[in-house]
C-alpha cells in the first residue's frame, strides 16, 4: 500500500513537472486553464497544511504548558494571542477598520519591525569580525569594502572624485562577475534538481523514502 | 504526522480531477508555440542530454573524483560536538523557500543525512519551520532516518515543528530557541532572506558551530562573514548529490560541471565577439 502510494505520488509529481515544462513552451487556452487550476490547487493544499501547522503549534504549546514550568508564561501568551486573533478575525472580519487589522497593524507589525531593526547591530558585529585582515583575501575584502562604503556616501566625493567611480567599478565589474558565476551554478543546480524530481530520482518530498 | 502527510498527498491527487475539469470549458484549444523561448528549450534539452550521458558514464566507469567540500566534512564534527556537550543540533531551512523549491529539496536530502547521524549519536535534533508543508516533510524525513539508523526510539528526541509564517516572527522564534537551548551546532541550509544574518549571529553568539549554505546571493555574503563554514550556491545541490550517493545524482552533478564549462566557453566567445565589434575588427578579419 505504501509502495503504491509512493508510486502514485511520484507519478503525480512527474506528470505535473512535465506539464509545467510543456506549458511554458506551448500555450493554448486549455493548457492555460489547467495551469491556473494547478496553481489554485496549490493554494488549497497550502491552506489545509496551514491548518495542520496551526493545530501542531497549539498542541505543542499545550504540552509545554503542562510539562515545562519555566516556559509556561510564553506558551500562555502564544495561546492567548492565537485565540484572540482567531476570534477577532472570525467575528469582525479582516477588512479595513476591523479589530483584527488594528491588532495586526499595532501589535504584530511593530514587533516584526523591532526584530528587523536588530539587523543593524548584527551587521555591525558581523562586519567587525569579517573585516579582520588575517589573510591576503580578507585584506582585499577590507580594501574593496572600504572603497565601496566611502565611495557611496557624499564624503567619498569630497575626498576624491575617483572614489565613487572606483566603488561603481567594484560593484559592477568584479562583484557582478562573481555574482553571475554563482547564479549560473545555482541555475544549473536547480534545473538538475527539478529534472531529478521529474525522473523520480529525487524523492525527498516523500520524506526520504 | 504520517497520516497528515497522507492527507496532503491525497489532497494533491484530488487536484487531478479539478485539472481535468478545467480544460473542457474551452473551445478546441489553439496551440501556440512560444518561439521566443527557444534558447531556454535548447538549454533544457542540453541539461537533459548531459545528465543522461553523465549518468550512463557514472554507471559504467564509476563516480568521478569530487572536490572535497569543507562544510560537508565538518558536519560529523559539528554533530559530534553537540552530542559531547549534550546540546541539540538546530536545522534551519530559512524563510525564503517552500517545498517546491529545488534548494529546499536539496536541503531535505542533507537533513536526511544529518538526522541519520544524529540518531546514531543519540543527539537531539530541532527543526523549526516557517512552512507547514516543509515541517511535515522534515518530520517524515527524520522518522525515516531514525528507522534507517536502526533507532526508531530516537524520534522522540526530535522536534520538526511549524513555528510561524511571519518572517521576523520566525527569526525571533529561532533566536529564542538558540538562546534557551544553546545548541552545539546550527545548520542553516536553504533559501534565506532578511532573517539570515539575525539567525547566523544568534547562532554565533551562542557558541554553536555554524554551517550554512544558500542559493540567495545577497545573504551568501552575510553567511560567509558570520558562519564557520558556508556552502556557496550550487554547492548546496552538490552536497545533496554527494550525500545521496546515487549514481544518477552524481551523474547530474558531473553534467552540471560540463554545462558550466560550456557556459564559460559561450561567455568567452561572446566577450571576444563584442571586443572585436568594439574595435571594428570586421574588415581586418575579412582580409
Amino acid at each position: 500500500m505504501s509502495m503504491l502510494r509512493d508510486r502514485l505520488t511520484i507519478l503525480t509529481a512527474a506528470t505535473a513537472g512535465v506539464f509545467m515544462v510543456v506549458q511554458y513552451f506551448v500555450t493554448s487556452p486549455g493548457m492555460d486553464a489547467t495551469y491556473r487550476a494547478i496553481l489554485n490547487w496549490m493554494q488549497v493544499i497550502f491552506a489545509c497544511a496551514l491548518m495542520v501547522g496551526i493545530a501542531a503549534v497549539v498542541k505543542n504549546h499545550i504540552v509545554r504548558l503542562r510539562r515545562r514550568r519555566a516556559e509556561r508564561p510564553y506558551s500562555l501568551v502564544l495561546l492567548a494571542s492565537v485565540a484572540a486573533m482567531a476570534s477577532m478575525g472570525f467575528s469582525g472580519g479582516i477588512d479595513q477598520g476591523s479589530s483584527f487589522l488594528w491588532a495586526f497593524n499595532h501589535l504584530q507589525a511593530p514587533m516584526q519591525a523591532t526584530v528587523f531593526s536588530l539587523l543593524a547591530f548584527y551587521v555591525t558585529s558581523a562586519a567587525f569580525r569579517g573585516f579582520r585582515a588575517r589573510s591576503v583575501e580578507s585584506a582585499v575584502l577590507i580594501a574593496a569594502g572600504l572603497i565601496v562604503l566611502i565611495g557611496r556616501v557624499p564624503l567619498g566625493e569630497q575626498i576624491s572624485a575617483q572614489l565613487p567611480a572606483a566603488a561603481e567599478w567594484i560593484v559592477n565589474v568584479p562583484a557582478l562577475a562573481a555574482k553571475r558565476a554563482i547564479l549560473i551554478g545555482i541555475g544549473l543546480g536547480m534545473v538538475a534538481t527539478a529534472l531529478k524530481v521529474i525522473a523520480g530520482v529525487e524523492r525527498t518530498y516523500l520524506g526520504g523514502r | 504526522m504520517r497520516r497528515r502527510l497522507r492527507v496532503l498527498t491525497a489532497l494533491s491527487l484530488c487536484g487531478i480531477p479539478a485539472v481535468a475539469m478545467a480544460g473542457p470549458r474551452d473551445v478546441i484549444p489553439a496551440l501556440a508555440v512560444q518561439t521566443q523561448r527557444l534558447p531556454e528549450l535548447i538549454a533544457i534539452v542540453l541539461v537533459i542530454a548531459a545528465a543522461f550521458v553523465a549518468g550512463r558514464l557514472v554507471k559504467r566507469r564509476g563516480a568521478p573524483a569530487l572536490r572535497p567540500l569543507p562544510p560537508l566534512d565538518a558536519l560529523p564534527d559539528a554533530i559530534g560536538r553537540a552530542t559531547e556537550t549534550g546540546t541539540p543540533v538546530v536545522y534551519i531551512t530559512g524563510w525564503g523557500g517552500d517545498m517546491g523549491r529545488p534548494t529546499t529539496m536539496a536541503s531535505m536530502q542533507i537533513l536526511s543525512h544529518v538526522a541519520r547521524q544524529s540518531a546514531q549519536y543519540n543527539c537531539r535534533l530541532l527543526f523549526p519551520s516557517h512552512d507547514p508543508v516543509i515541517a511535515q516533510v522534515a518530520d517524515d524525513t527524520i522518522t525515516q532516518a531514525a528507522s534507517l539508523a536502526g533507532r526508531p526510539e530516537w524520534k522522540a528526541l526530535t522536534a520538526a515543528t511549524f513555528v510561524t509564517q511571519s518572517q521576523f516572527g520566525y527569526a525571533a522564534a529561532i533566536e529564542g530557541i538558540v538562546a534557551r537551548e544553546h545548541p552545539g551546532a546550527v545548520l542553516l541550509l536553504g533559501t534565506f532572506e532578511g532573517e539570515a544574518l539575525i539567525l547566523a549571529e544568534a547562532a554565533h553568539r551562542s557558541g554553536a558551530v555554524t554551517i550554512a549554505g544558500t542559493d540567495s546571493t545577497i545573504q551568501l555574503s552575510f553567511f560567509l562573514v558570520a558562519c564557520d563554514y558556508t556552502l556557496i550556491g550550487e554547492e548546496v545541490f552538490a552536497a545533496s548529490g554527494v550525500l545521496s550517493g546515487d549514481a544518477r545524482a552524481l551523474g547530474a552533478l558531473w553534467a552540471q560541471d560540463w554545462l558550466k564549462y560550456l557556459a564559460l566557453a559561450l561567455l568567452l566567445c561572446g566577450a571576444l565577439v563584442l571586443w572585436l565589434a568594439a574595435y571594428d575588427a570586421g574588415p581586418w578579419l575579412a582580409k
